[in-house]
């Protein structure tokens, strides 16, 4: 049976031999919410499928269903012809299926032989040595390097990929996943990546490629599944198409008459969001709040931080940073994942205690003092991990106030009714879409961050420490984000902008920091930079610090 | 057949799965129940209905629900900010042990100042008992699981050491206390044995109602109990709620055992180990944390208790079928209440698997804290 | 005075040997993630239905199954309601012990309630007059063949790699084929029978009867022990010698005419004492399991 004879929204191809992977009318619902909705797709042997779409356009669903992670409420998967039934990813496994995902599936305190021993392993003894000579043989005929005996928690987030990769491909893989592979590596290992796919696919390894980075689209794969809201709206072959008409279909540019109205909100969106959230190189990237960059050093010094420190093992996570926000201006931090970005922004929140350092807000000294005291002294925080910022069983209401609940007190009591009426006015100012009383649970990530945005830009900050706040969010709640954070720049705030998105930076931040291995290892001015000359300094100094350790 | 997790939660769900749960506990000891030669359906009249049909019987539940009420109170302060104190039984005794000390130290004292100190001296001991556990979780982040679980046969060994040492009987020579002075007894109310500990109690079920639900301490103790991260994010000093509450919890627990010797027994003795700490996490659970519900429960569980004793000599029914059932429905109605998130779906008719057991569709989620 | 190091010394392993069965028991739960606070209830429910048994059939060795049934049991119903239902594990673990307490109890009221105290068969010590070697056969089995038998199970097998993973990384090891739910669900029922078996060692070992104080704690302190040994296997069964010793040193010092006059009770209550001391400094910035406390749900 070939595709052409079902005649799906996917057959547009012309009649081929059967394919190695074959989704048929594949539909998970979640509540009321179709996150696929009879999706049909196939992959070939030796063939780069990738797959596109929005946060939340179904990617992930859709992948987890194919590795039995996650059941479909209707539709089939065929391997060579045979229909499949997935229930666990031993199911998977055992069809050639192998995936890996964004949050990798280690576990941190075995080593990299271990690991890999995990899949398919007896309840009986093991043999360590066999099993490492088998690690040693299939890094080697797969090219990817990785050390058998490593413990994987010390492992940098670009080793453990390969790991990830082996471990996928030690068994009779037919069919490899990649769920956003590059969002966590260095230019220089995303080419290393892309070496290893071709190699592989060569020897008649299909993949599923998914990514946000359009160029990087265009660059490695064959053929290109768009999915919006759920839905397969495109599969093309790669060739020919350029990252611009990529985008227009990814957010619907071409189906216009068809959509609903929210569709609309997207496209009259400023090209400069669109392009910044579908990752688009600097041809197309936001042209930066130009003009008025270089930042008066008399302006008063928002954030001051120095020689700040989080000792680690083997190395610091966070190593002697210095670095300062003036009142008006946006200054970005960027750098791959996992170099100290997160433990920075636990520092400056006072969640985490720092080796050595100073931190001062607005000319008050901060360090050893509680999140309630950096509050007070004039903090704003955004962190990237938006449902651990609010208490998932409380009310929107009662997140909003939770920081200062005193403020909203009659006597020794707390106020219902003002506690209401300050959130009604939050919600209203902010354009929340919620009541009062939900629970915060209930709200999608867009709102999450407006209700987060709310409680931090209400106490008018001093400055605000926003790790990653568009990650995640669609295009409308991007844009939103960017202009609340350029209003609070005019109002006189200062703003630390912590990103992995270097097309994000450009376009909003005044100067940008690179921040490597924990430390920072360059400054740039916004106007003139490119990601090229980022990426240069993120990279240069991995490699640096490799050396080091070594 | 599946669990999927519910998308919305009808109201009427959360009663109906303890109904289901109240259910499930009858038919899951009934079996018993007839194993012991007694007619399940009599049994359980009796437990449940025959006390409170006299003015007697009421008073007697509302005596066995005294103690419950002050344990299931401290469990549930404790567990309200995720710390798991689930030594109220060491802190009962500790509090019972210290209201004797007092009551021999100053033997002579009139009520007016002998109960407030009697009982102040409970709260002290309870505090005691509480403190080294809430000490190491604070200082060095020791598991109060297992130290506060510990202490509690420590405290019950101290009892008995005392009793069968510097405090044995001098004159029968068992191992009980000579009877308080005659201020170290609470009360009685309206001529029955239930004594004023019981009002103690109401005053705290209200004291502690009225903070939990008015009060910013109440939003913060909760936010602490769901989130510790996100609370302290906020600006919670979580460690100094959690400390704070701790000793409380300890102080609650310490001045139920308080009660306890002046209001019944007017002297120590072993029998006051019955294990009331431990029914307080069934107590707390049960009540979902909540003043009011520690109170309806506690009510619930002292009706049982004396309907299992009364069980036990009409119907030859060992009251220890009263701890069963106790522990029974705590199961039952965690379980119920678990369950309750997920909507049962059949699955697609396609390739039946019976091998399978119940799996939920949910993301990794926390339960405990 | 003489100090009879070597009486000191056997009963240190006698009084170890329940304690290295519960504590190896709750290990193989805690290594999966799952606490079970069940443990006091099902080394109590193993010690009567040992003595049930033993005491209905005069057959030791039905004795014996029946109470590693019955503890079997138990770990089924903690992994029923942690496992599948998703209850909380404090919840889950305390309301296990207080229903296996009071059902025993029960049934203990209503089989031997009336007459006088029933006595059973019991095992006889190997070797005996052999000093420190006249130990019962569950004292050997305790230290030659489980503890080694679970450190090798956890260090160089499948089964071990698999149960650590679970513990550690749910999300990894489902995603590497492994069953959450069968892991933990196998890890809770033969921790459980393990505990079972440590509980009859109380009645079908020790005493020949059974008593309503007969565990007092020593599922808690098995608890402690887990966390003391940092889920190592030796490290455990080092802490349970440990508490041994003190235990012995304790019934040695309340025979002993210059301690004649400390209540037996204070003594008997040191090697608590000892334990959450030891606890407060081998305690400390412990690693607990990743996973640990933690319900599986895939989504």
């Amino acid at each position: 049976m070939t595709a052409a004879d079902r005649g799906g929204p996917g057959a547009s191809v012309p009649a081929r031999p059967t394919p190695l992977v074959e989704l048929r009318g594949i539909t998970k619902r979640f509540g009321a919410l179709v996150a696929n909705d009879a999706i049909d797709l196939s992959v070939d042997a030796g063939e780069v499928l990738a797959l596109l779409g929005e946060n939340g356009a179904g990617k992930s669903t859709l992948t987890r269903i194919l590795y039995g992670l996650s059941r479909a409420d209707a539709g089939e998967i065929r391997i060579a012809g045979q229909p499949v039934t997935m229930t666990s990813p031993a199911d998977a496994l055992a069809a050639g299926i192998g995936m890996v995902t964004q949050e990798f599936s280690l576990v941190g305190t075995m080593t990299v032989t271990e690991n890999l021993m995990l899949t398919g392993s007896s309840l009986g003894r093991v043999d360590r040595k066999a099993a490492r000579a088998r690690v040693l043989e299939a890094s080697q005929r797969l090219g990817v390097p990785v050390d058998p005996d490593a413990v994987v928690e010390r492992l940098s987030v670009g080793e453990r990929q390969r790991v990830e990769i082996v471990k996928a491909l030690l068994g009779d893989c037919r069919l490899l996943v990649l769920d956003e592979p590059t969002a966590v590596l260095v230019p220089a290992d995303v080419d290393l990546l892309f070496a290893s796919i071709r190699r592989l696919t060569a020897q008649g390894l299909a993949v599923v490629f998914i990514s946000h980075k359009l160029h990087e689209v265009v660059e490695i794969a064959d053929r290109i599944g768009i999915l919006r809201r759920g839905r397969l709206v495109a599969d093309l072959p790669a060739q020919g198409l350029d990252p611009v008409a990529i985008a227009a279909l990814m957010v619907g540019a071409t189906d216009q008459p068809g959509t609903p109205a929210s569709a609309g909100d997207a496209l009259g969106v400023h090209g400069e969001t669109l392009a910044t959230a579908v990752g688009l190189d600097g041809s197309a990237a936001p042209q930066a709040a130009s003009a008025e960059v270089a930042v008066d050093p008399a302006r008063p010094v928002a954030l001051q931080v120095q020689g700040l420190t989080l000792a680690g093992d083997p190395r610091p996570r966070v190593d002697d940073v210095d670095l300062t926000v003036r009142a008006g201006e946006i200054v970005g931090v960027a750098g791959v994942s996992g170099n100290g970005q997160t433990e920075l922004v636990a520092l400056l929140c006072g969640t985490t205690a720092a080796t050595a350092g100073t931190v001062c807000v607005g000319g008050t000294e901060l360090t050893g003092l509680d999140p309630a005291a950096r509050l007070r002294a004039g903090l704003g925080r955004l962190t990237e991990d938006r449902r651990g910022s609010v208490v998932l069983g409380m009310s929107v209401e009662q997140n909003l106030v939770l920081e200062d609940l005193d403020r909203f007190r009659t006597g020794p009591f707390l106020s219902r009714r003002k506690v209401r009426a300050h959130a009604a006015s939050l919600i209203e100012r902010f354009d929340i879409r919620a009541a009062p009383g939900d629970p915060i649970r209930s709200l999608s990530g867009g709102n999450m961050q407006k209700v987060l945005l709310a409680r931090a830009i209400e106490r008018d900050p001093t400055v605000l420490v926003a790790s990653q706040p568009t990650r995640g969010l669609d295009v409308g709640a991007c844009e939103y984000v960017y202009s609340q954070l350029r209003a609070l720049r005019a109002a006189g705030s200062g703003v630390l902008l912590i990103s992995e998105d270097l097309d994000e930076l450009i376009g909003i931040a005044d100067r940008i920091l690179v921040l490597s291995g924990g430390r920072v290892v360059g400054e740039v001015a916004a106007a003139g930079a490119t990601r090229e000359a980022l990426g240069v300094l993120m990279t240069g100094h991995a490699a640096a610090a490799g050396e080091r350790a070594a | 057949m599946r669990f999927v997790l519910r998308a919305r939660e009808p109201r009427w769900l959360a009663p109906a799965a303890v109904a289901v749960a109240v259910l499930v506990t009858l038919a899951l000891t009934a079996g018993p129940i007839r194993l012991a030669g007694a007619a399940p359906v009599a049994a359980f009249e009796r437990y449940v209905f025959t006390p409170l049909t006299t003015p007697n019987g009421i008073a007697e539940v509302l005596l066995s629900a005294t103690p419950l009420l002050f344990t299931g109170l401290a469990v549930a302060i404790a567990f309200r900010v995720g710390y798991y104190n689930i030594g109220a039984e060491g802190q009962f005794l500790a509090g019972a042990i210290a209201t004797t000390a007092m009551a021999f130290t100053a033997p002579d004292l009139p009520a007016v100042l002998a109960l407030p100190l009697g009982v102040l001296a409970g709260a002290l001991g309870g505090v005691v008992w509480a403190f080294l556990p809430a000490l190491l979780r604070r200082r060095f982040g020791i598991d109060e699981v297992v130290t506060t679980l510990l202490l509690n046969p420590v405290a019950v060994l101290l009892l008995q050491g005392l009793l069968t040492g510097p405090w044995r009987n001098p004159v029968t020579g068992f191992p009980d206390s000579t009877s308080y002075g005659s201020g170290y007894e609470l009360p009685a109310l309206l001529g029955s044995r239930v004594h004023a500990g019981l009002l103690v109690g109401l005053v705290l079920v209200a004291v502690t109602g009225v903070v939990l639900w008015a009060t910013p301490v109440g939003v913060r103790l909760r936010a602490v109990g769901q989130s510790p991260a996100a609370a302290g994010f906020s600006g919670i000093r979580v460690g100094v709620l959690q400390w704070r509450s701790a000793l409380v919890s300890g102080a609650v627990a310490g001045v139920g055992g308080a009660v306890q010797v002046l209001g019944v027994q007017h002297q120590l003795t072993t029998s006051i180990a019955a294990g009331y700490g431990y029914t307080g996490v069934v107590v707390a659970t049960l009540g979902g944390l909540s003043a009011v519900g520690v109170l309806a429960v506690a009510v619930l569980l002292g009706d049982v208790q004396v309907g299992a004793q009364s069980a036990s000599i009409s119907l030859q029914l060992p009251s220890q079928m009263g701890g069963v059932l106790s522990s029974v429905l705590l199961l039952t109605v965690v379980s119920a209440v678990a369950v309750r998130r997920y909507r049962l779906v059949r699955r697609r008719p396609r390739q039946p698997d019976p091998s399978e057991g119940p799996r939920a569709e949910r993301p990794l989620q926390k339960v405990g804290g | 005075m003489d100090f009879p190091l070597i009486a000191v010394l056997a009963a240190t392993l006698t009084i170890a040997t329940p304690l290295v069965f519960g504590a190896l028991g709750a290990l193989l739960g805690e290594r999966t993630g799952v606490l079970n606070l069940g443990i006091e209830g099902t080394l109590y429910v193993g010690a009567f239905t040992g003595f049930l048994v033993a005491a209905r059939t005069g057959s030791l060795t039905l004795a014996v199954l029946a109470a590693v049934l019955a503890g079997a049991l138990g770990g089924a119903l903690m992994a029923l309601l942690t496992v599948s239902l998703g209850v909380n594990q404090h919840v889950a673990g305390i309301g296990t012990t207080l229903l296996l307490v009071a059902g025993s109890d029960f049934a203990n009221r209503q089989m031997f309630g009336g007459g006088e105290r029933t006595v059973t068969v019991t095992f006889d010590r190997f070797l005996a007059g052999g000093g420190l070697l006249a130990q019962y056969p569950m004292t050997y089995l305790g230290f030659f063949v489980l503890a080694p038998l679970v450190w090798w199970v956890l260090r160089s097998t499948g089964a071990g790699l698999r149960l650590t993973a679970v513990g550690e990384n749910p999300e990894a090891a489902d995603a590497a084929g492994i069953s959450v739910p069968a892991t933990r669900w196998a890890a809770l029922v033969t921790g459980g029978a393990l505990m079972g078996l440590g509980g009859s060692f109380l009645t079908l070992s020790l005493l020949g009867t059974f008593t309503l104080d007969i565990v007092s704690g020593r599922g808690w302190i098995c608890i402690a022990l887990v966390i003391f040994g940092r889920w190592k296997v030796w490290p455990i069964v080092a802490g349970a010698l440990l508490f041994g010793l003190f235990e012995a040193l304790q019934l040695q010092l309340a025979i002993t005419p210059a301690f004649g006059s400390v209540p037996n009770e204070l003594l008997i209550a040191l090697p608590y004492l000892v334990v959450i001391a030891a606890l407060a400094v081998r305690g400390r910035g412990v690693r607990y399991p990743g996973a640990y406390l933690t319900a599986y749900r895939r989504a």
